[in-house]
């Protein structure tokens, strides 16, 4: 029954996601010798933001009330087809990389346009940031998909991940590890992290995702919230999947399942712990100096398909 | 039915309704012009149908044309822009209705040139000699740029647009008549019977192949040659500006496919290299002035280049392919060029009636001026939604689906290819992804600039509904897109049998599937339908668990501890792209004014600050003038051989004949 990876799959990230983000807090605050609130914060955040109402600032429009669940929709049909846990999924047909790129970016757009919506300076500024980032990290990512699926011949993840495990010396190709480094990039960028975005501040000068929330209180506001830890631990996945393929189950025997799951957290919780490590010793890039990053991981991403060529 | 008697239809439909709407009193004008013009495009649709299914038709009508014969002759490929161009004037009809009717009377000679110019346009992928296409072609020309200088009353700028508008398509008809008169001189007879079956030296097929392009590509707005479209298509009326950015310029894509492909046979490798670059280089730069532009209508033209870029950039990779004989990639890329063709006909419409509806509303097409219309213009702004979500390449909007085709053709050229094509994919695949990275920006800045938020002007906010037609036109547009959005594998055995015209692509079926497109010959399937499917199912289901709990509560927005937020606070469409100008700062090179004026009392007060930026189109500025200059200087050179005199005049003519007798004389 490879149903029951598809559910299995869903519902790890879901509860997981959360639980992710507070693991990193946890591990910033201990390295910076604070206490730290605990790994279940981000839950009992969500939980009592849940029953607060909604606020729609008044002259915004229904695109302002839609965004989150949008925003929650694209993450969660990642989430249902991508090989986290398992390669065997009945929908891995349209598991194709270049589909849940777009569908990662369609969830940008949602919040950007909720963004604009609120008519405010803040919210109009975060948008227009948001979305320069994500324009220029998608190249990054088109060529970084293109160097993986070089020597699979196909962009669908099952196919790379299958790949992936059958052959793990091409994991450790030049072209894998260049594309590696490149998507690294992307996926900060995407997830909001440092050094490209700073999730916990508040400053304008700085804000590029808090600024479009700012308006967002409530239940919409742990929509979004709770969106973007999905968002985060999806992005986080995909590359575990696509550069540490190993533990992903290619049957649905319920052992290979639970391996799948124990390496799914395992490999997300130590990525996402080596994340909020290195962002201890990090400062925020100025924004105009983040294109010059993404051009770098552009660059790292034509290596990679060059050298999955002219090394293969 | 045949596909002769469906072309007849067009021809008599747009006829009649040319001079009814010429005849008829001007309340009547807009809906006999609007009516003939659908059902012409009705027609046209008809004849496409009819040639995709299978059949082809061609007749000779030896009077019609002097020294020449009127020539028809309709294949598939024929048949799939004639589905498209009338699908487009099918729609634009039903909207012009609403457009010109009602207190916003057009010219006379703008609703009646409508039907004539839709015929010329259904009809030139039906010409079947060499002589029929060049007088459609003019014919299509000049009605065009008739319905451009339409509203040359009312705005200046109208006119500046109409003469580069004329300029240009003429060079591009003298570059396309260069071409095909030679090829039909070398090939001993000007049907297309005998130019397919014409036997060549290399070196002629390529000087034919670069004046075709040069002329196709100027159709098709590709960089250098684009500086008319982002004049002509703002300042046409808007339905005409559906059909020209929707319909006309595929007609380039038609004429490199027709005579490149079908003609020619194919050719070298770097003719297609050619054709990839051109199209790499308008795409990039199509959207990146598209993603500065402040203008709706201008962003929409600049966004016709990025589209036909891309859909060029497809065609020139499919040729490669095809010239180192890999036919499944080949029909692979035509196929996604083609069916990118369809798509981008589709929102493009959706989207310039769209700009046509605010601008009828408002008055305004600056979108610093606009905002707040998704609550005064309900339909029109979530249509318009629809149209963006297709043209910035999103799922589930139909853009996407054939971009997706277009990289997957792209990324599976690497195994087993040469240096040069493994340089030029990963670049084309980098281009086609910025493309598609700053189309996002484009769109959601003219989606959100344009229709979400506060109303920025008071003529923005006392914006009203468009009437009927226009609504149901834009409905009929967006249904369309939905369509090709969903089930794009039905269009597979239509794409094949288009592909069967083109000897050295024709490889059976390039998509499969009913669902779930796949891809045959390579590994790649993605299912647009099971996508949208999925999100609406992830939507509701999180809509419905979360909608327990306290209502909806409507309340101000926080202004940083100020009172009210005006609207002179907002984001607008200038400082939304103002991060990428910054990025882009070297091949944009917007110009900056800072005025500050000073209080009169101390200049350490400042009365007011004045900040405006413009970008101007940069390779205009940098090739134009001097070519302009070089004109000019010539026509004043000769200007001093006419003085006025007859004897003069009647001199110069004898020395002419006698030259050309003389060369007459030596060359034969």
């Amino acid at each position: 029954m490879s149903v029951v990876g598809v559910v299995v799959q869903v519902v790890l990230l879901v509860v997981l996601a959360p639980y992710l983000v507070g693991l990193m807090r946890q591990v910033r605050a201990r390295m910076e010798g604070r206490a730290g609130a605990g790994f279940g914060q981000p839950w009992r955040d969500l939980r009592k933001q849940f029953r607060k109402e909604p606020i729609t600032p008044a002259g915004s429009s229904w695109v302002f009330a839609a965004a989150p669940a949008v925003l929650v929709a694209t993450t969660l049909v990642i989430a249902t087809v991508a090989p986290f846990v398992a390669t065997v999924s009945p929908l891995d047909g349209i598991a194709d990389l270049f589909a849940v790129v777009a569908l990662l970016l369609l969830g940008t757009v949602a919040l950007a346009l909720a963004g604009l919506d609120t008519g405010t300076a803040f919210g109009g500024m975060g948008a227009s940031r948001e979305i320069t980032v994500a324009a220029l990290a998608e190249p990054t990512i088109l060529l970084a998909g293109f160097a993986l699926s070089a020597r699979v011949g196909t962009t669908n993840l099952a196919a790379i991940v299958e790949r992936g495990q059958q052959a793990p010396g091409d994991v450790l190709s030049p072209a894998s590890l260049l594309a590696a480094v490149a998507l690294a990039v992307v996926v900060i960028a995407e997830a909001g992290r440092l050094p490209v975005d700073n999730p916990s501040t508040h400053l304008e000068l700085t804000m590029i995702h808090e600024a479009m929330v700012l308006e967002y209180a409530g239940r919409d506001l742990a929509l979004v919230e709770f969106a973007s830890a999905l968002r985060l631990t999806v992005l986080l996945g995909l590359w575990s999947s696509l550069f540490l393929p190993w533990g992903v189950a290619t049957s649905a025997s319920p052992v290979a399942l639970l391996i799948g799951v124990v390496a799914f957290v395992a490999k997300v919780a130590v990525l996402g712990a080596v994340l909020a490590a290195g962002e201890v010793f990090m400062a925020k890039l100025r924004l105009f100096r983040v294109p010059e990053l993404l051009a770098g991981s552009f660059l790292f991403g034509l290596l990679a398909v060059s050298s999955s060529f002219f090394l293969a | 039915m045949t596909i002769g008697w469906a072309l007849l239809g067009v021809l008599v439909v747009a006829g009649l309704g040319a001079l009814g709407a010429f005849a008829a009193d001007p309340r009547r004008r807009a809906v006999i012009a609007g009516l003939s013009t659908v059902a012409a495009g009705a027609f046209g649709v008809l004849a496409g149908v009819l040639a995709l299914g299978g059949r082809t038709f061609s007749t000779t009508i030896p009077e019609l044309l002097p020294l020449s014969e009127a020539s028809v002759a309709v294949d598939a490929l024929s048949g799939l822009f004639c589905l498209l161009i009338g699908g487009v004037a099918v729609v634009a009809g039903i909207y012009s209705i609403g457009y010109f009717g009602g207190g916003h009377a057009g010219s006379r000679s703008a609703q009646g040139l409508l039907p004539l110019f839709v015929a010329a346009m259904i009809m030139i992928p039906a010409a079947g000699n060499v002589t029929t296409f060049l007088v459609l072609w003019e014919l299509m020309a000049l009605a065009s740029l008739a319905l451009v200088l339409a509203e040359h009353r009312l705005r200046p700028a109208v006119r500046d647009a109409g003469v580069w508008y004329g300029a240009m398509t003429h060079a591009g008809l003298v570059a396309i008549l260069l071409g095909l008169v030679l090829f039909a001189s070398m090939a001993g007879g000007e049907s297309f019977e005998v130019l397919r079956a014409a036997q060549l030296s290399e070196g002629a097929r390529s000087v034919v192949f670069v004046l075709i392009l040069i002329g196709f590509g100027s159709k098709a707005g590709l960089v250098p040659l684009h500086v008319w479209l982002p004049r002509a298509h703002p300042e046409a009326p808007s339905p005409v500006s559906a059909l020209m950015s929707a319909a006309m310029v595929k007609l380039g894509l038609y004429g490199v496919l027709r005579v490149g492909l079908d003609l020619l046979g194919g050719g070298p490798r770097w003719w297609w290299m050619l054709v990839l670059t051109v199209g790499g280089v308008s795409a990039l730069y199509g959207v990146l002035q598209a993603s500065v532009a402040v203008d709706l209508k201008r962003l929409l033209g600049y966004s016709t280049t990025e589209n036909l870029g891309l859909i060029f950039l497809g065609v020139g990779a499919g040729g490669m392919f095809a010239a180192a004989g890999n036919r499944t990639l080949a029909s692979l890329l035509i196929a996604a060029a083609v069916l990118h063709a369809l798509n981008h006909a589709g929102f493009k419409t959706l989207l310039f009636l769209g700009a046509g509806s605010v601008l009828r509303a408002t008055g305004v097409r600056d979108l610093d001026d606009l905002g707040g219309l998704v609550s005064r213009m309900p339909v029109t702004a979530a249509l318009f939604g629809v149209g963006a979500l297709a043209a910035a390449a999103l799922p589930p909007g139909n853009g996407f689906v054939s971009e997706w085709l277009l990289v997957q053709g792209l990324i599976h050229g690497l195994p087993g290819a040469d240096a040069v094509t493994a340089v030029s994919m990963p670049l084309a695949v980098g281009v086609v992804a910025l493309t598609a990275g700053l189309g996002v920006a484009t769109f959601v800045k003219a989606f959100g600039v344009g229709f979400l938020a506060r109303p920025r002007s008071e003529s923005a906010a006392a914006a009203k509904e468009s009437p009927l037609s226009m609504r149901g036109a834009m409905l009929l547009a967006a249904v369309v897109c939905t369509g090709l959005a969903v089930v794009p594998a039905s269009l597979g055995p239509t794409l094949a049998r288009m592909l069967e015209v083109l000897p050295s692509v024709r490889d059976g079926s390039p998509l499969r599937g009913g669902v779930t497109l796949r891809l045959a010959g390579i590994q790649g399937s993605m299912s647009p339908l099971l996508i949208l499917a999925g999100l609406l199912l992830a939507a509701l289901l999180v809509v419905a668990l979360v909608r327990r709990g306290l209502p909806r509560r409507v309340s101000l927005v926080w202004g940083c501890g100020g009172t009210r937020l005006d609207p002179r606070m907002e984001y607008t469409a200038t400082s939304f792209a103002e991060p990428l100008t910054r990025v882009f700062d070297d091949v944009l090179r917007p110009e900056n004014d800072l005025d500050v004026t000073h209080h009169a009392e101390s200049q350490y007060l400042i009365e007011s600050v004045q900040y405006r930026q413009r970008v101007d189109d940069r390779l205009e500025g940098a090739l134009y003038p001097p070519v302009l200059a070089a004109g000019n200087k010539f026509g004043v050179v000769l200007s001093r051989l006419q003085n006025g005199s007859v004897h003069r005049y009647l001199a110069l003519g004898l020395a002419g004949l006698i030259a050309v007798l003389v060369v007459v004389g030596l060359t034969t």
